[in-house]
């Protein structure tokens, strides 16, 4: 399959692809495709690499104490019974 | 038969508390996921601290409208959600947070249609960047697209979650979600030449 490079159709099935969105035909269109396809091969392992970057550095945990906080809003919060 | 009605009445009481708990032990262990996406829904570690009581808050009241056995992380996000946009209503947003603009669809649109080379020059300039131009480049997305980034992104929902949560189709996330990640890479090609 040639075609321009930055092409819509590839662009869809790639992000399917990437999120795992794909139906099992779709699939293996895409799996095909990426096997022949330097660039969209290229592209599609760097979406990959930005993606788990992105997830990396922009997860913040929790502050502390927040947690105790959430709990306190419970109806009736677990505590030293009386 | 009077003692038998009270028995009843009593079991039923008694099994609706040990539902309850259940559901607030169960959302009580997804918090840390469900703050994970506020913050970067929000700017400040305040505002997402805030935003994750007042879900919690609701969620507690509104209990019994979850359905056991469903995705209880997507029910906390459409919460949370919801009480965003209602914050953002109230609060007047920064220009950055506003609605989206016709020039952002504008933006978004020509990027679309952009590629080949171009594509590739922003791929190594991206591959250089900090933490901190990351956070940076996800909270200057328009929220319409970052809200769709950040819970497919982050805090790794499906499309049809994400739909759910966000109340929109599914066609609506995905076509959100490639012009949000497109103009995250733009964001962040623009950061690393500054």
């Amino acid at each position: 399959v040639s075609h321009e490079h930055g092409c819509d159709k590839c662009e869809q099935l790639l992000q399917g692809y990437l999120d795992r969105e794909l139906s099992e035909d779709e699939y293996h269109v895409a799996q095909a495709h990426l096997e022949q396809c330097e660039y969209c091969e290229r592209r599609y392992r760097f979406e990959v690499t930005l993606r788990r970057y992105v997830r990396t550095t922009a997860a913040e945990r929790m502050p502390p104490g927040l947690m105790a906080r959430l709990a306190a809003l419970r109806t009736d919060p677990p505590g030293p019974a009386g | 038969v009077a003692e038998a009605e009270t028995d009843d009445g009593a079991r039923r009481i008694a099994g609706e508390a040990r539902d309850r708990v259940r559901f607030e032990e169960e959302a009580l262990e997804l918090a840390d996921q469900v703050y994970r996406v506020a913050r970067r829904l929000v700017r400040t570690p305040e505002e997402a601290e805030d935003l994750v009581q007042e879900t919690y808050a609701r969620a507690f009241r509104a209990w019994r409208q979850y359905t056991p056995g469903t995705n209880l992380r997507a029910w906390l996000l459409r919460i949370l959600t919801n009480l965003n946009v209602d914050r953002g209503r109230k609060l007047q947003r920064t220009p950055d947070l506003q609605p989206l603009e016709e020039g952002d669809y504008y933006l978004a649109n020509r990027m679309a249609e952009s590629g080949g080379e171009e594509a590739l020059e922003q791929e190594r300039v991206v591959e250089r960047l900090s933490q901190d131009s990351i956070v940076n480049a996800l909270s200057s997305l328009p929220h319409d697209f970052r809200d769709v980034v950040v819970l497919v992104d982050i805090g790794d929902f499906s499309y049809a979650d994400a739909a759910q949560i966000l109340d929109v189709p599914m066609g609506t996330v995905m076509s959100r979600l490639h012009r949000g990640r497109r103009l995250l890479k733009q964001r962040l090609a623009e950061e690393a030449m500054t």
